[in-house]
């Protein structure tokens, strides 16, 4: 027994030892060779599929273009199953075992604040392509010194809302003249600052807020909460769905439910949600940063037809925000000269670049989104699609739609639109 | 309006609930078997059904067949691969085989999840409904499929009643349920009896995973609730009675629905499992069982 406990002892401490070790090694990279970037995605989500493909994609691109000064990037994929501490997991060994430089991670916020205090700690720059709670910058706002590894690289749920919003004014007030909104949105981190703005900026936008339902990512069942909805009697209902879309969308369909859905469905920014809601989708507007066919800048159309082209489908939001992250990364690293984290921190917040979702910049210091993506006209402001006949058709902004939004014939408009 | 509608929602859910854990009680009855892949059994028939239907181009119909069969090959090999070698096994002794068979189920429940989020992703699938529309059943507005997948269920049960208490070989089940010493002695092959009970349980958990694809939709994370749910129907009805266990859907199936509508969707399953303790505690075996 004695002798157990004593071998027991000698192994935790060598696994101590093991351990601080492996703090105490420095991210390394080599200087001739590849340089390599992790990325962490989640290859069985419909939203979060597209990121690893999409950094590929980016990889190969600039690599073809003659790389960083002579130097071919290197991808190394992980996938996180969707969960945080698989994520971790990946992030320690994709710095300390395969030594990358930089990392891009996840579409899931939680995920990404897990991520980012394991950024501060082993000093490497690390950008989420798909996550949107507000924490994120907020956190590098905070704690400057050590979160400022840390980047935003898609529009944050702030952002999100207020484009919801204005585009919600735009076509559901003043050409359906809708009056009424409710929320309905899945129970996460990226909802929490979604539905706060949503509660300001609906009102402001002429849609008073009949009603508010924040539901479990696990529910199956929607009857009840579009039954409750449909008690209140709003013209539209506004989502935050990420985690789920199918099931709400093909019970919505299903059932009837005589309620416009629009707000932010992350499953329907791709192509395949089509197929997977066997043409339930008919109808659903969403908010996303890109989409095939629209030249939000010089690189939108040419990423999406190559993505589409090798993979079969459409990227998702995020496939877009994850190619201008390597981008971004590899910009970074040329204007820097260097690989060193610090001086690569330095050169992202100096980042001004035409990316695929339009001019990619990210707010500094003083901005309580401290990293996160700039928002604007002129920068990136995404766009509005509906699904229509088995194709998403951009509808708004004005100048990039395609088509006038038409709902299903089981959707009751108010009166004076007809 | 609103308890009409409860009315309406609940009788659906409850009687795939119902059919879902029928096969369960069936199998637990006959031949003692707790079987814990039972939702991967459901999953297997949903996804396969929705593949052939969908990505193979089957179409609804032939695809709901080829999920049903699937259904009944994984209960095979669950009843030939799992439980048989270890009720037969003579290492195991005979007092412990219940637990091995219980283990051994469980894990191969773990191993088709795990397996089918492989080959499918663990992303929810919904099956194109068999009718499309809405029917308006007294002011509420149901989705016809909700209707047809309420009367498939119970046209399935009314069958199971007549071939169990008015065939022979319905009735040589009702005996292995009761005595199979017995009905060995008057010269019926149990194992005949146990192949037919599986059948007949796959055919049901391959049906209701196929239905329940096309009604809220299924994924291969549902698979642990699946079998949550029909061990507490079939616990709460009182093991191995099928009459327990078609009042426990409904009681399980209206609780939910209840919570869902009037206190808040996400504490649906809640109720039911307080339910649940409260039956072990006071009447452990069950409402209608037996012991």
């Amino acid at each position: 027994m004695k002798l157990r406990r004593k071998n027991l002892t000698a192994f935790m401490a060598g696994t101590a030892m093991l351990g601080a070790f492996g703090f105490a090694v420095p991210a390394f990279a080599a200087d001739s060779g590849p340089i390599k970037i992790g990325v962490i995605g989640e290859e069985s989500a419909v939203a979060g599929a597209s990121i690893t493909k999409a950094a590929q994609l980016a990889a190969d691109d600039i690599n073809k273009a003659g790389g960083i000064d002579g130097r071919k990037i290197q991808i190394i994929t992980y996938d996180d199953h969707s969960s945080a501490t698989d994520a971790v997991r990946a992030f320690q060994r994709a710095v300390k075992q395969d030594h990358v430089v930089a990392v891009v991670a996840s579409y899931i916020s939680e995920v990404a604040l897990a991520i980012e205090p394991w950024a501060a700690r082993l000093h490497t720059p690390f950008i989420t392509p798909g996550a949107a709670s507000t924490l994120i910058s907020k956190n590098v706002h905070d704690n400057y010194d050590k979160n400022k590894y840390t980047f935003h690289g898609y529009v944050n749920s702030a952002f999100l809302a207020d484009a919801i919003c204005a585009f919600s004014k735009d076509e559901l007030v003043d050409k359906f003249h809708m009056k009424t909104a409710a929320i309905m949105s899945e129970d996460a981190a990226w909802t929490t600052p979604l539905d706060a703005e949503y509660a300001k900026c609906l009102p402001k936008a002429g849609l008073k807020v009949v009603d508010h339902i924040r539901f479990n990512p696990d529910t199956t069942d929607f009857t009840p909460i579009f039954n409750k909805i449909e008690g209140e009697h709003p013209d539209v209902i506004e989502t935050g769905i990420s985690h789920v879309g199918v099931q709400p969308t093909v019970q919505w369909h299903d059932q009837q439910v005589p309620i416009p859905m629009s707000g932010q469905s992350s499953q329907a920014t791709t192509s395949t949600f089509w197929k997977d809601t066997n043409g339930a989708a008919e109808g659903v507007l969403t908010y996303t940063a890109a989409t095939p066919g629209v030249a939000l800048s010089p690189k939108t159309i040419p990423f999406a037809d190559a993505y589409q082209k090798k993979f079969g489908a459409t990227p998702a939001y995020d496939g877009y925000a994850s190619y201008d992250a390597i981008e971004v990364i590899a910009d970074a690293i040329k204007r820097a000269k260097s690989t060193d984290p610090d001086k690569m921190v330095a050169a992202m917040e100096k980042t001004d670049l035409v990316g695929t979702q339009g001019r990619i910049q990210f707010y500094g210091k003083d901005s309580e989104y401290t990293h996160a993506l700039k928002y604007g006209p002129g920068l990136v402001t995404g766009l509005f699609i509906q699904w229509q006949d088995g194709k998403q058709v951009p509808v708004w902004p004005a100048n990039v739609a395609k088509a006038k939004i038409k709902f299903p014939s089981f959707v009751k408009l108010p009166l004076a639109s007809n | 309006m609103l308890a009409l509608q409860i009315l309406v929602d609940g009788f659906a859910i409850s009687s795939l609930y119902a059919l879902g854990a029928l096969g369960f009680t069936l199998i637990f009855g006959v031949s003692g078997v707790l079987n814990l892949a039972h939702g991967g059994i459901m999953v297997v028939a949903a996804l396969i059904g929705w593949y052939s239907a969908g990505e193979l181009g089957l179409g609804t119909y032939l695809g709901t067949l080829v999920g049903i069969l699937a259904g009944v090959v994984t209960a095979f090999i669950t009843y030939f691969c799992v439980v048989r070698p270890i009720q037969r096994s003579r290492a195991i002794p005979h007092e412990e085989t219940e637990i091995f068979v219980l283990t051994g189920t469980l894990l191969l429940g773990i191993m088709i999840q795990d397996g089918m989020a492989f080959l499918f992703s663990d992303n929810p699938i919904t099956m194109r409904p068999l009718i499309s529309g809405v029917t308006r059943i007294a002011g509420v507005r149901t989705p016809t499929n909700e209707i047809m997948i309420a009367v498939v269920c119970w046209v399935v049960i009314g069958l199971l009643w007549l071939l169990v208490n008015k065939t022979r070989i319905g009735k040589s089940l009702l005996a292995a349920s009761m005595n199979p010493r017995g009905l060995t002695l008057l010269g019926f092959e149990l194992s005949q009896i146990y192949l037919l009970v599986w059948t007949i349980y796959g055919v049901l958990a391959g049906l209701a995973g196929v239905l329940l694809a096309s009604f809220l939709g299924v994924g291969t994370t549902n698979a642990g609730d699946l079998t949550a749910s029909a061990f507490s129907i079939v616990v709460l009805g009182g093991l191995g009675s099928v009459s327990g266990s078609l009042v426990a859907a409904y009681i399980v199936g209206y609780l939910e629905t209840i919570t869902a509508y009037l206190i808040a969707p996400t504490l649906r399953p809640i109720p039911a499992l307080l339910l649940l303790v409260l039956v072990i505690y006071v009447r452990p075996q069950g409402l209608l069982g037996r012991r």
